[in-house]
């Protein structure tokens, strides 16, 4: 049977053999955990705690009232050590809340299951998500209340459960499916409450026959009627936003248009498991699961951390290096961000730690465009990236928006395949940002 | 231990095809080729073959130490370029003119347009028709077994069917022309290894091949199709040059477009032409038309409906 996917795409080495079968570990940090206030899209968290104050599981360390935002919590109970700048995933610095851990672990008394919740107005919900802190797990870290409240208008007919995991190495999605298939049914059926109308997909990489044996089995023993298991094609980038609608629902839309404006909300596993942790367990979302991979860790895992939680224990908990990394990364090969140092905390974003060697990162030189189409027939978008990234190297912005650059997804897909080497996503996103850039001061005159 | 970490922008992985390595397939798609040459006409193709490759790669290291450039002679491209040159050419072409060609290929189609991936037509096919128009007599000489005689497109042109070689000499390249062109099976091995490598889709070859026949069939010269494509550089030329990434176009539908209009130049030039052969000049004409093909075929941007004008 010929499995639904998309246009383009790349057949990158999996690499996922190194973890997949390591169970999810726990882990309890040491000493301090640093909240940065800036963990998803929207925005930023003010901090709401002064030093010296004592905060337990589930306490607010950071809010903003606005509505794309969500609130920052506390994973760990003890006293607020001290509110300042300290070094961040992207390699800034940050307002972060430093809490130093109590070991007690005590949950603040606000934080209880919902009552009745199988029949309580499903509004209800929505506020809890937002007070849990949730967000798109999947790394895009979208306030997950905002998603779910879409205009009165749209109409949702698919509600896309995201399990597809196409980043290389990465196994936390696979994981928690393995460990959690319950849960993150439970959660479908939760959310669909919502959206009574639509059609819950969950939606997998046939890459996990496991996993997708497993929730078939959990979605029939369930009873939920609206609920199908969608096994993908193994391509990457399948797990994007417009990739998996494109793949399931046949649909197309405009880089300006919402999955909702083609009646579709995408939820990552990990964001469903949250939303049923939330309601039914009474628990805020301040763990995560993350994937510690990559040749050059000695024992590489899966680990349920606090967020919060230095980077550097985890590579430790992992016994080190056993080879010298050249780069080292939040999230995967493909669209994660290299970081410059270990001491920085996991964050609700942060699904893996990637250690590469240089044997595996492969940087070699960058040599003249041989106009092979590689790149092209690889963009699952339709852009010609040869020649876009020309064009922001010569700042020619307006021919680059033309091009259609903007439509740029970011999925690595060109310079993976470039045989020169060429820096060609990076030139994209660089012309993003600088048109995006220009058009902020644009509507500032 | 980070201070040593290398941050950048994603994506951090490579596919581990690179420039080199598609050269590298190249070169090992063309050595049937070779071989069938070398078997056919003896040792003096080899040399030809090695004046060639020398004199290009030379050429390109020169240039670029002379005007200060990083020198990519490692990327093997010189080398490609130089190779294909020497299949164009016949096996008695005096060694001084090789390395002329060689030296236009290189320098002028090549380096002054801004080197690997800037030239605008094939380098190694706009080297031919430099010595073709330069020394017409000598790259017209074709000698197979020690003797001089008529290739099989000059056989057709004249109308001389029936003098035709056989199909198997035909096929295996036991015919008259040039040092890499004669033997469709040799080529054929190439490009299953080009295909099997995934250095080129088979689009290029296939539609202009069978255009060609089509339209040689059509246009009533006698021949039949089969002994259309055998003969000549027609397999040599659709899946060796054609397919340079450089001169053609860059999407399949362009490359169809593009492959078709080589067919129907060369079917044109063979029946009408002042010429018995016409895949070199198809090819240097299309290639001038592939950055018009590029942008009448630009992908559709996921989710746009195509814009009209």
């Amino acid at each position: 049977m010929k499995l639904p996917t998309f246009w383009g795409g790349i057949h990158p080495p999996q690499s996922k053999e190194l973890t997949v079968g390591e169970s999810i570990v726990s882990y309890r940090p040491q000493g301090e955990l640093v909240f940065p206030m800036a963990q998803h899209i929207g925005a930023p968290c003010a901090p709401v705690v002064a030093k010296g104050d004592r905060v337990l599981v589930g306490t607010r360390l950071g809010n903003n009232d606005a509505f794309v935002s969500a609130p920052v919590l506390s994973s760990v109970s003890g006293t607020v050590k001290d509110v300042t700048l300290r070094l961040t995933v992207p390699g800034t610095f940050e307002t972060c809340v430093v809490v130093e851990d109590d070991g007690k672990n005590e949950l603040a008394p606000e934080w209880r299951p919902l009552e009745n919740y199988e029949t309580a107005d499903p509004k209800e919900y929505i506020k809890r998500i937002r007070d849990a802190g949730i967000v798109g797990f999947g790394g895009a870290t979208f306030p997950t209340a905002v998603k779910l409240s879409p205009p009165p208008d749209k109409k949702i007919r698919w509600l896309i459960i995201n399990g597809v995991e196409c980043e290389p190495y990465l196994n936390c999605d696979n994981r928690l499916m393995l460990e959690n298939a319950e849960k993150i049914v439970k959660g479908t059926v939760l959310v669909m409450r919502l959206f009574p109308e639509a059609k819950g997909i969950i939606a997998i990489e046939n890459n996990k026959p496991e996993a997708i044996a497993l929730l078939n089995e959990t979605v029939s023993k369930s009873g939920a009627e609206n609920i199908t298991v969608q096994p993908l094609a193994v391509k990457y980038p399948q797990g994007a936003e417009k990739m998996l609608i494109e793949a399931l629902t046949g649909q197309e839309f405009v880089i300006t248009a919402l999955p909702a404006d083609v009646g579709c909300i995408i939820l990552n596993v990990r964001t469903v498991y949250q939303i049923y942790s939330a309601i039914v367990e009474g628990l805020p979302a301040v763990t995560r699961i993350v994937t510690v991979t990559g040749d050059a860790v000695a024992h590489p895992k899966n680990i349920r951390v606090p967020q919060g939680t230095m980077i550097r224990e985890l590579i430790d908990l992992c016994g080190g290096f056993k080879e010298q990394p050249v780069k080292i990364l939040a999230g995967g090969p493909m669209m994660g961000m290299s970081m410059r140092s270990l001491d920085v905390p996991v964050v609700k974003g942060t699904s893996g730690i990637l250690c590469l060697t240089a044997k595996s990162t492969m940087l070699k030189p960058i040599r003249a465009c041989l106009h092979c189409g590689r790149c092209v027939s690889a963009c699952p978008m339709g852009l010609v990236p040869t020649v876009l990234e020309p064009l922001v190297h010569a700042r020619q912005y307006k021919r680059f928006e033309e091009e259609g650059g903007m439509n740029c997804i970011e999925c690595g897909s060109c310079t993976y395949m470039c045989p020169a080497n060429r820096p060609l996503t990076q030139g994209c996103r660089d012309g993003k940002a600088s048109v995006a850039a220009m058009r902020r001061k644009a509507a500032a005159k | 231990m980070e201070r040593l970490l290398v941050v950048s922008s994603s994506p951090h992985i490579h596919s581990p095809l690179d420039t080199r390595k598609i050269m590298g397939w190249v070169l090992a798609a063309l050595a049937p080729a070779g071989l069938a040459g070398v078997y056919f006409f003896g040792v003096r193709a080899a040399a030809v073959m090695a004046v060639c490759v020398i004199s290009c790669v030379a050429f390109e290291y020169l240039w670029q130490k002379l005007t200060k450039r990083t020198v990519t002679t490692d990327d093997l491209s010189a080398a490609v370029t130089g190779l294909l040159l020497a299949y164009n050419l016949p096996p008695s072409i005096p060694f001084w003119m090789a390395s002329v060609g060689s030296l236009f290929a290189i320098i002028v189609v090549k380096q002054l347009y801004g080197g690997l991936g800037c030239n605008i037509v094939n380098p190694a096919l706009a080297g031919r028709a430099m010595m073709l128009t330069s020394w017409p007599v000598p790259m017209t000489t074709w000698t197979v077994n020690g003797v001089s005689g008529a290739t099989p497109l000059a056989l057709i042109k004249a109308g001389a069917i029936s003098d035709l070689p056989s199909w198997t000499d035909m096929f295996i390249g036991n015919i008259g022309g040039c040092i890499g062109e004669t033997s469709a099976a040799a080529l054929l091995i190439g490009f299953a290894i080009l295909l099997y490598k995934d250095i080129i889709k088979w689009h290029i070859p296939v539609v202009y091949i069978a255009v060609t026949a089509a339209l040689c069939a059509l246009f009533g010269r006698g021949a039949a199709p089969l002994q259309e494509i055998f003969a000549g550089g027609l397999f040599l030329g659709a899946i060796f040059m054609a397919t340079d990434y450089t001169t053609s176009p860059i999407t399949t539908r362009g490359q169809i477009i593009f492959a078709a209009g080589c067919g129907v130049l060369t079917a044109l030039i063979r029946r009408w032409g002042g010429y018995p052969e016409g895949v070199s000049y198809s090819i240097l004409i299309m290639n001038l038309t592939v950055p018009l093909i590029d942008r009448a075929t630009k992908p559709r941007i996921f989710g746009e409906v195509k814009k009209h004008g």
